[in-house]
Order: structure tokens, then C-alpha cells, then sequence
């Protein structure tokens, strides 16, 4: 005991660590920010660290090479002892610090803390933001299954779009002009070495920025930033009426990171690391590459995009987004701060939490791909066992219609539903439809026979309610 | 400190800064081009497209539906494994006729499945649908898929294997 105290006292006479590091750790910060509302900045930060540890860790075990990396991941997953632990808790991290980035952005932007001095600590945070994103899309491709080879390419597609330099960024993507050998040693190099050592010199200035211009104090309506007196009025109430930073006000930062890292802890213990897909074999089509879940709602995006203008806003959308949020502390960085008197402020977070929930709760069914595995029409559904109508019934399971169209709930749901089709078109309208197609059906009339056609134009107009 | 160095207002401090500076700036810039230039080589650097056996003629029946045929890519490197496997959508159109689409998506690249039942390509992904000439059938391709050359030589099958189409604009 002695001895310990003597040899730290030793250690930090020579190094000077507590006269450094102490007074920034003590330093006085508004009273009104030591609460459960400033907890989500921190905790993103922790998760951070449990990235790194986990993502330290499996980079122990992981190939990064195109043909063994898969094969590498699943003896991470299946034989390794606690892999499947560590792997669980990347992927878990990683949803959290997605969702805790959104949280800690949301909350900045309903208290305007963006506002003057701080316009630099929002910049730096938008940084932030990207450089995750990035992480959390190269961590998918660096799970090297047909998911990964498959996002890969429609990743490559969407940077294809881009005026003029489109099929550049598109081979920088692919690390060539096909899927192969340099594709996955490229993503494991942003994942692993170039981003995170982005995201360490980014979060570096965050925390600085932190210090420097002090944590911003939970607004009040009626009291607004003025950049000429802001600073002033500032030090004056920290010196009056702050509380040292630690313990004062990070115990809470302790108890909300402990309880968020338990939480992927245990999730990673119960649930374990996602399932890995097929083999990365870009020969086998049979792939729906949906993201992991804090992209789905993009995925959603752009299938629901109307195509004449898709272009612009696949490319154009995030980039406007991108600059919006840069430019912000520009367009307002003085004035009220507080949500109650920035109805404007609350309105477009709740609007893009509406949306975002909206493209997520579609994304997740995907009503706009056709259903390979819808299950076909049976006798009872269609109503007879032989005859034109039974014709016209298998007809409808074979030559692709129940892939999108839906009849006694059954079948894919990207047409209209036409369990009652017969109430609503009769049969010279129904052959036109078929043969034409229209709207977004392919017309058939091509490829079906006269007896196909009639045989599925009397099944669809018997579909009547009784 | 402000030595006069004889040579105009500049001093002897402000000699060392910007010595300092250039001499920093020199060395970026030269390694910098190397380190660039090797992470950027892929959008430079384009293998040539290569013919690729993909069957023996007698194995694709005249007039029948899409074959899935798999093919190595343009460059397999050795560590690539399973990676370089790509695939087309070929079908024998006549005796010595054949054509052969990309199985990737005109619209965000996805791959396409031959339905054979309903004579149309598929996208999983976005809901594209394209006859079985290639054309948009519906959805958001767009434009139709892309086409392979193809062509017949010593009785076997070959297809110009071509890169990942990328839709530009």
C-alpha cells in the first residue's frame, strides 16, 4: 500500500500527469449540464473504445484477403474461444454507435448548443458522423459474405451516377472495374487503418473543442446567444455557480457507458454476431443485399425514388444533406437556443424521424421486389382442380404474376392485390392489361399463348368477392 | 528578435519558417505522389477484356430459355478465390447465333434472375423487370441490360468477359 503510493507519487512527480491531466479533469462546467440529458456525447465515445478493443481483437484472427476472409470469419465465429463474443460486441457497437451518433446529433441541434463559439464542435461532429457512416459500410463489406460483394457493387452503381467522374469513383469502389482479389484488401485498409485513424484525430478536436469552449449550458427561453457578450457571460456563471466536471457531473457518463456497454455485452452473449450469409461468389445471383438495419431506411430510399429523378438524388440528396448540416452553425449561430422557441428546429426533427421511421418500416417488407418465394395458388384458392380455371390458376403461379401480385394472401406485393380483380375489371379489360401491362407491369403479350391468356383471364375474372 | 539579414525585409526568423515550411511541404508532395498514385492506380489502370469458354455449343438447346453461365473474371489474382467468379445470362438463339446479357442490374446493379415461366429478367432488389430481349420491362432501370459479345469458336461457347457495367450518366 505504501509502497504503490510511494511509486505513483514518484511516477507523477516525473511525468507531471495529475498537474497536467487534473485540472481538465476538474474543470467547472454549468450545473445544469451534470444531468441524464448530457450522458449520449460520452457514451458514443465509449463505444468508440469497445470498436477499437473488439475490432483490435478480431483483427487478430481475420484474414483480409478476397478468397479467405469468409472461411476466416466463421472460425472467428464457430472455434475460436470467445469470438463469437467479440465478434457480436463489434456488431452490436457498431448499431449503437450509429444510433447513440443520432442521438447525441439530435439533442445538439433541438438545444442549438451548435450556436456561437461552438460552431466548430458541430463541424467536427458532422465529420464525425460521416467517418461513422463510412466505418459502418466497410464493416459490412469487411464481413465478406454475398451480402458484402453484392452491397459492394450497388455501392459502386450509386457513385456511378455521379457526373462526369461517376465510373472513377465506381473502380476506386470495386478497387478495379470487377469484384476480385483487390476488392476486399482495399475496404479492410479504410476500415481498419484510414478511417479509424481519421475518426481518432477527429474526435481528438471534438474533445478539445469541448474544453476549450466549455460544455454548453442547457438553454433557457429567453435567454439568447449573443456572440458579443457570449463568452463573458459564460465564464462568469461557471465561475460563480460550476461544478467540477469530474465527479461531479461524469459519474453520470459512467453509469449510462456502463449500463450501454453491458447492454452489448449481454446482446452479444444472447443474440451473438449476425449470421453470416453465402460465400462471397458474385456468380450466385441469388442475392437480396439488404443492409444491416441503420441503412435499411436508405435502401428504402432508393427504391421508392421516383427513376426520372433518381440520379439527382442519389447523388445529390446526400450531398446537399452533407452540406446542410455543415453549413449550419453559418446560417444560424446566434439567438434563442431553446426548442421551445425554435418550433422550426423541432418540426424538421420530428419530420426526419417521420421519414426515417417511415422508409425503415417499408424497408423491412420490401413490398416493391418481387417475391420468389411466394407460395403458390393452391386448389382451394383458385377453386377448381381441372378446367380453364385451374389452368388459368397455375398459369398465374407460373408464368411470374405471383411474384407480385397478391390473390387470397398469397404472392408478392408489388402489384395491386387482385384477390377481387374480378369486381373490378371484366374480361376485354383484363386481356388488355395482360397483353399491355401498363403502369409498372411488363406486358405479356409476347410470351403467353391464346389458350394461356384466356384460361388466366376467366381464373382473374372469377376473383369476386361472394 | 529581428536580425536584419541584409537581404530585404526578410528576417532571419522568417528565413528559417519558410525554409522550414517548403522543406516539409517538398517531402509531402513527393511522397505523396507514389502513395497517391498506387491507391488510385484501379481507376487507371483497365485489364483487357478476355474470352472466356463458357460451354460446349451442343450444350445450349436452339431456342430455349436464359442458362446462367459462370466464367472467370478479367483479373483473377491468385488470393482472389471464389471472388473472380462472375456470371451471364446466355441463351442460343439459332444454330450458331447466341446472346448473352450481364446478370447486373441496369439499375443499381443488383443481380437479375431469369423467370422462365413469365419470359422476363427480375431484379430482387428494386422490383426492375426487363423482357427477354433486354429492354425495360418496368421498374426503375434506367435502360435495358447490358449485353456480352459472344461468339463461336472450335465448337465451344466464348463470351467477352467485360467488367461490372456501371450505369453512368
Amino acid at each position: 500500500m505504501n509502497f504503490l503510493k510511494r511509486a505513483w507519487l514518484w511516477f507523477d512527480d516525473r511525468t507531471g500527469l495529475s498537474v497536467a491531466i487534473g485540472p481538465i479533469a476538474r474543470h467547472a462546467v454549468p450545473p445544469n449540464t451534470a444531468t441524464w440529458f448530457y450522458v449520449f456525447g460520452s457514451a458514443t465515445l465509449f463505444t468508440f473504445m469497445l470498436q477499437v478493443a473488439t475490432g483490435v481483437t478480431l483483427a487478430f484472427i481475420y484474414v483480409p484477403s478476397s478468397s479467405e476472409a469468409y472461411q476466416s470469419l466463421q472460425f472467428i465465429t464457430t472455434q475460436t474461444t470467445f469470438g463469437r463474443i467479440v465478434r457480436g460486441m463489434h456488431n452490436w457497437g457498431a448499431s449503437a454507435m450509429i444510433l447513440l451518433v443520432g442521438i447525441h446529433m439530435i439533442q445538439v441541434y433541438l438545444t442549438a448548443a451548435y450556436k456561437f463559439p461552438r460552431e466548430m464542435n458541430w463541424i467536427s461532429g458532422v465529420v464525425l458522423l460521416a467517418l461513422t457512416i463510412v466505418m459502418g459500410f466497410t464493416g459490412q463489406v469487411v464481413r465478406w459474405d454475398q451480402t458484402a460483394v453484392w452491397s459492394t457493387i450497388v455501392a459502386a452503381e450509386q457513385a456511378g451516377r455521379v457526373p462526369l467522374m461517376g465510373g472513377w469513383i465506381a473502380d476506386f469502389i470495386l478497387g478495379g472495374d470487377t469484384v476480385g482479389g483487390t476488392t476486399l484488401s482495399r475496404m479492410f485498409a479504410y476500415h481498419v487503418f484510414l478511417i479509424p485513424a481519421l475518426l481518432f484525430v477527429f474526435i481528438g478536436f471534438h474533445l478539445y473543442l469541448v474544453i476549450k469552449n466549455g460544455i454548453s449550458e442547457f438553454p433557457r427561453a429567453g435567454d439568447p446567444v449573443d456572440p458579443a457578450n457570449y463568452r463573458e457571460k459564460y465564464e462568469a456563471m461557471v465561475k460563480q455557480k460550476g461544478i467540477p466536471f469530474w465527479p461531479d457531473a461524469a459519474w453520470k457518463d459512467m453509469v449510462f457507458g456502463f449500463i450501454v456497454i453491458c447492454t452489448i455485452l449481454v446482446i452479444a452473449i444472447v443474440i451473438g454476431p449476425p449470421e453470416l450469409g453465402p460465400p462471397p461468389n458474385p456468380s450466385d445471383i441469388h442475392a437480396l443485399p439488404v443492409p444491416d438495419w441503420y441503412f435499411v431506411f436508405y435502401f428504402a430510399f432508393l427504391a421508392l425514388m421516383p427513376p426520372e429523378i433518381e440520379t439527382y438524388l442519389m447523388v445529390f440528396g446526400p450531398l446537399l444533406v452533407g452540406l446542410l448540416l455543415f453549413c449550419l452553425p453559418f446560417i444560424s449561430n446566434r439567438g434563442e437556443r431553446s426548442p421551445l422557441r425554435r418550433p422550426w428546429a423541432v418540426a424538421i426533427v420530428a419530420l426526419t424521424i417521420a421519414s426515417i421511421s417511415g422508409l425503415w418500416a417499408i424497408g423491412i417488407t420490401s413490398p416493391w421486389s418481387p417475391d420468389f418465394d411466394a407460395k403458390p395458388l393452391t386448389v382451394e384458392i383458385i377453386g377448381a382442380d381441372s378446367g380453364p380455371l385451374w389452368r388459368g390458376g397455375m398459369d398465374f403461379n407460373d408464368k411470374g404474376c405471383l411474384y407480385c401480385h397478391t390473390i387470397s394472401g398469397q404472392g408478392g406485393q408489388r402489384g395491386p392485390d387482385l384477390t377481387y380483380i374480378g369486381d373490378r375489371l371484366n374480361a376485354n379489360e383484363l386481356t388488355w392489361r395482360i397483353m399491355n401491362g401498363g403502369l409498372n407491369m411488363p406486358g405479356f403479350g409476347g410470351t403467353l399463348s391464346n389458350r394461356e391468356l384466356s384460361d388466366l383471364v376467366e381464373f382473374l375474372a372469377s376473383r369476386k368477392k361472394k | 528578435m529581428s536580425e536584419k539579414t541584409g537581404t530585404g525585409d526578410c528576417t532571419r526568423r522568417q528565413f528559417f519558417m519558410h525554409v522550414s515550411i517548403a522543406l516539409g511541404s517538398i517531402a509531402a508532395v513527393l511522397v505523396g505522389i507514389p502513395i497517391v498514385g498506387s491507391i488510385l492506380a484501379p481507376i487507371i489502370k483497365k485489364p483487357k477484356p478476355e474470352w472466356r469458354v463458357v460451354g460446349a455449343v451442343d450444350s445450349f438447346k436452339v431456342g430455349g430459355g436464359y442458362v446462367k453461365v459462370d466464367y472467370v473474371n478479367t483479373s483473377p489474382l491468385p488470393w482472389a478465390g471464389v471472388t473472380a467468379q462472375s456470371a451471364a445470362w446466355l441463351r442460343r438463339e439459332s444454330e450458331d447465333k447466341f446472346i448473352a446479357f450481364s446478370v447486373n442490374c441496369a439499375h443499381l446493379g443488383c443481380p437479375v434472375r431469369w423467370i422462365e415461366g413469365a419470359k422476363l429478367f427480375m431484379c430482387p432488389c428494386h422490383g426492375g423487370v426487363y423482357y427477354e430481349d433486354g429492354s425495360v420491362a418496368a421498374g426503375p432501370p434506367p435502360r435495358g441490360l447490358y449485353q456480352y459479345p459472344v461468339r463461336v469458336n472450335n465448337g465451344k461457347v466464348e463470351l467477352l468477359a467485360s467488367p461490372i457495367p456501371i450505369t453512368t450518366v
